[in-house]
């Protein structure tokens, strides 16, 4: 393997991390409620930009930012799924989509009335320095958002394993009646869930603003990205998810780099039927 | 579609007639303006219906309509900028291409038993892949676009789909009533009842001896071709063709908006949703100019709170609700 590929391999791990991150709110939000987060892109975009405020009015570094933005995003999440999404739990599949499909459009638009079409990028301090290893040249950028979405993603995976709470989450998706003879506040539950699936979202939409420029075109390309790497990792599957952006990270940089970096979500989506078609449960899901 | 027409109460018939009637002699009331909204509102209603069979009869989901539309739009221009085929023949090609692919879709979906969701996302992932495929197809013209001449040879003659606006207005009420009779002949033969018996349960379905499979690969075949008809329409009407508009997931979601606000597995819903949705955004961006306010996206807004609202608090549509009302519908169940 040349070096320049090892190079490419590299950074397509380190932006996998962040997709894998922004995925794994997904298959949180999925594995818990059976809800498919439709507007799951477009969370990720709104994220970019608050990173972006944030830096250009306050000056603060979306590593610091990251923190209280992913705190809001879980008060939305939480908000949401009280108000909006209740009443959606158990009824059809497509109703559910659809009422998700509503939102997407509203925030997509929504965030190009107010901010237009431009793509907004962070320059920071130390956006163009990068690590030597070897032959190899790391983007310093690249590498603190994969550490940042690997310190999230192991939070709450701690947080599902070890805490009450957590425990509690896991019983409900487990078996939701179960979880309720028991007397578990399920509906506080699934609040607390889909807060905790935007949250990941706020962390990786921030990361995501210091590698990608924010721009409303992203919202819907992120949503399909998000979806294709939970069902290539496994739906409901935590480390799948990580290993899904992974794998799809390195796929688009490697098409990016040695075909078309605008053919690369084609590799993508490929891949997403080969899956579907020869292991719908995902490369690390339970069987269906 | 005669046993719909007994079965509906007098002013059921009334309506529909007078209905007919008005849209029949708009053009001569109506500026251009009106027609080209009144055109949508037929293209919408027609791809309603192509989306409803699948969807509301099948109870398939169904995210990735712009697959057929593109297809079926792309192959008949592309037949007539580069072979000067006419559509009239451009649209018998322009179907089994489309229709080969929902075959194939439909086949690598249910063969392997990829349902709801993870069926939807399938559709997408096959528009999607076949949009970046068309951005790159040099023969199409690729990311820039096909573009069809309104002044080479033939280009203006209404056999060769080119012409004023009261060509495409009566076409496109032509293809609207022509899918809703369709349908509804559909609805009432035995393939109809057993789509219904496949959406409802299909483990049931399955026990008593349908085809679960089949039935769903005709609904498949029907409305993917119809698709495919609305496509060459896009493709004509429009005479601009980009990969990234016409096999753009905003498409497959546009044209699933008015059967489900008017009613999903209704045969009237397609309509009624197409004919309160579209005037009502059109008006939008109408009064949006009218007060010098820029808004692009205040349009899609709109839709998208329409959309929520409907599917919370009525997600039968509103054509259900509307029947029993005004008393028009004594068939429906």
């Amino acid at each position: 393997m040349t070096a320049i590929t090892l190079n490419v391999i590299v950074q397509g791990v380190l932006t996998g991390l962040v997709y894998g991150l922004m995925a794994l709110g997904l298959s949180v939000i999925f594995g818990v409620m059976r809800v498919v987060n439709f507007a799951h892109g477009e969370f990720t975009v709104i994220a970019m930009y608050a990173a972006f405020i944030l830096f250009e009015v306050l000056h603060i570094d979306p590593l610091i930012a990251l923190l209280p933005i992913a705190a809001v995003f879980f008060g939305i999440g939480y908000l949401l799924q009280r108000t909006l999404i209740t009443p959606f739990i158990g009824r059809a599949e497509h109703e559910q989509f659809i009422l998700l499909v509503g939102l997407a459009t509203v925030i997509v638009n929504g965030i190009l009335l107010i901010f237009g079409p431009d793509a907004r990028p962070i320059n920071l301090p130390y956006s163009f320095d990068s690590y030597t290893v070897g032959s190899l040249f790391i983007d310093k950028v690249r590498v603190l958002a994969a550490i940042a979405a690997l310190a999230v993603a192991a939070a709450l995976f701690l947080f599902f394993r070890y805490t009450r709470t957590g425990t509690a989450i896991r019983a409900c998706a487990d078996n939701l009646t179960g979880a309720g003879v028991v007397g578990l506040n399920v509906k506080q539950l699934y609040a607390v869930t889909f807060g905790l699936g935007l949250a990941c979202v706020g962390a990786a939409g921030t990361l995501m603003a210091t590698i990608a420029d924010a721009s409303p075109g992203l919202a819907q390309a992120y949503t399909l990205l998000a979806f294709t790497i939970v069902i290539v990792g496994g739906l409901g599957s935590m480390v799948g998810a990580l290993v899904g952006g992974i794998l799809i990270g390195v796929s688009e940089a490697l098409a990016g780099f040695y075909i078309q970096p605008s053919m690369k979500s084609m590799f993508s989506f490929a891949l997403l039927i080969i899956v579907l078609v020869l292991r719908p449960q995902g490369l690390l899901g339970r069987r269906l | 579609m005669s046993g719909l027409w007994h079965n509906a109460g007098w002013h059921g018939k009334a309506i529909a007639l007078l209905l007919l009637l008005a849209f029949l002699a708009a053009p001569l009331v109506s500026d251009r303006y009106l027609l080209s909204v009144l055109i949508l509102v037929f293209y919408f209603a027609y791809l309603g219906q192509a989306w409803n069979l699948l969807m509301g009869f099948a109870g398939q989901l169904s995210l990735g309509h712009a697959l057929y539309l593109g297809l079926g739009a792309y192959t008949a221009t592309a037949l007539w900028t580069l072979f000067g085929i006419g559509p009239w023949i451009g649209v018998f090609i322009a179907i089994p291409v489309a229709a080969a692919a929902g075959m194939f879709v439909g086949w690598l979906g249910w063969r392997f038993a990829i349902e709801g969701v993870y069926f939807a996302l399938l559709t997408i992932a096959f528009a999607e892949f076949t949009r970046i495929g068309f951005d790159h197809l040099q023969i199409t013209g690729a990311s820039g676009g096909l573009f069809l001449s309104v002044n080479g040879p033939g280009a203006d003659k209404w056999w060769n789909l080119g012409g004023g606006p009261l060509l495409y207005y009566y076409l496109s009420l032509i293809l609207a009533v022509g899918a809703t009779f369709l349908v509804a002949r559909l609805r009432q033969s035995s393939l109809g009842y057993r789509w219904l018996a496949v959406r409802e349960n299909p483990e049931a379905a399955q026990a008593v001896g349908i085809n679960i499979f089949r039935a769903r690969m005709i609904a498949m075949l029907i409305s993917s071709s119809m698709t495919a008809v609305g496509g060459v329409f896009y493709g004509f009407y429009y005479r601009n063709l980009f990969p990234s508009q016409v096999f753009d997931i905003s498409r497959s979601i546009e044209l699933i908006l008015a059967p489900i606000i008017g009613g999903l597995g209704t045969i009237f819903g397609p309509v009624v949703g197409a004919i309160i949705l579209t005037p009502l955004g059109e008006s939008l961006t109408g009064l949006m100019e009218a007060f010098g306010i820029n808004a692009p996206g205040a349009k899609l807004i709109f839709y998208g709170i329409v959309l929520m609202i409907i599917i919370s608090l009525r997600p039968d549509g509103v054509w259900p609700w509307l029947a029993r009302h005004l008393k028009l519908d004594g068939a429906r169940k």
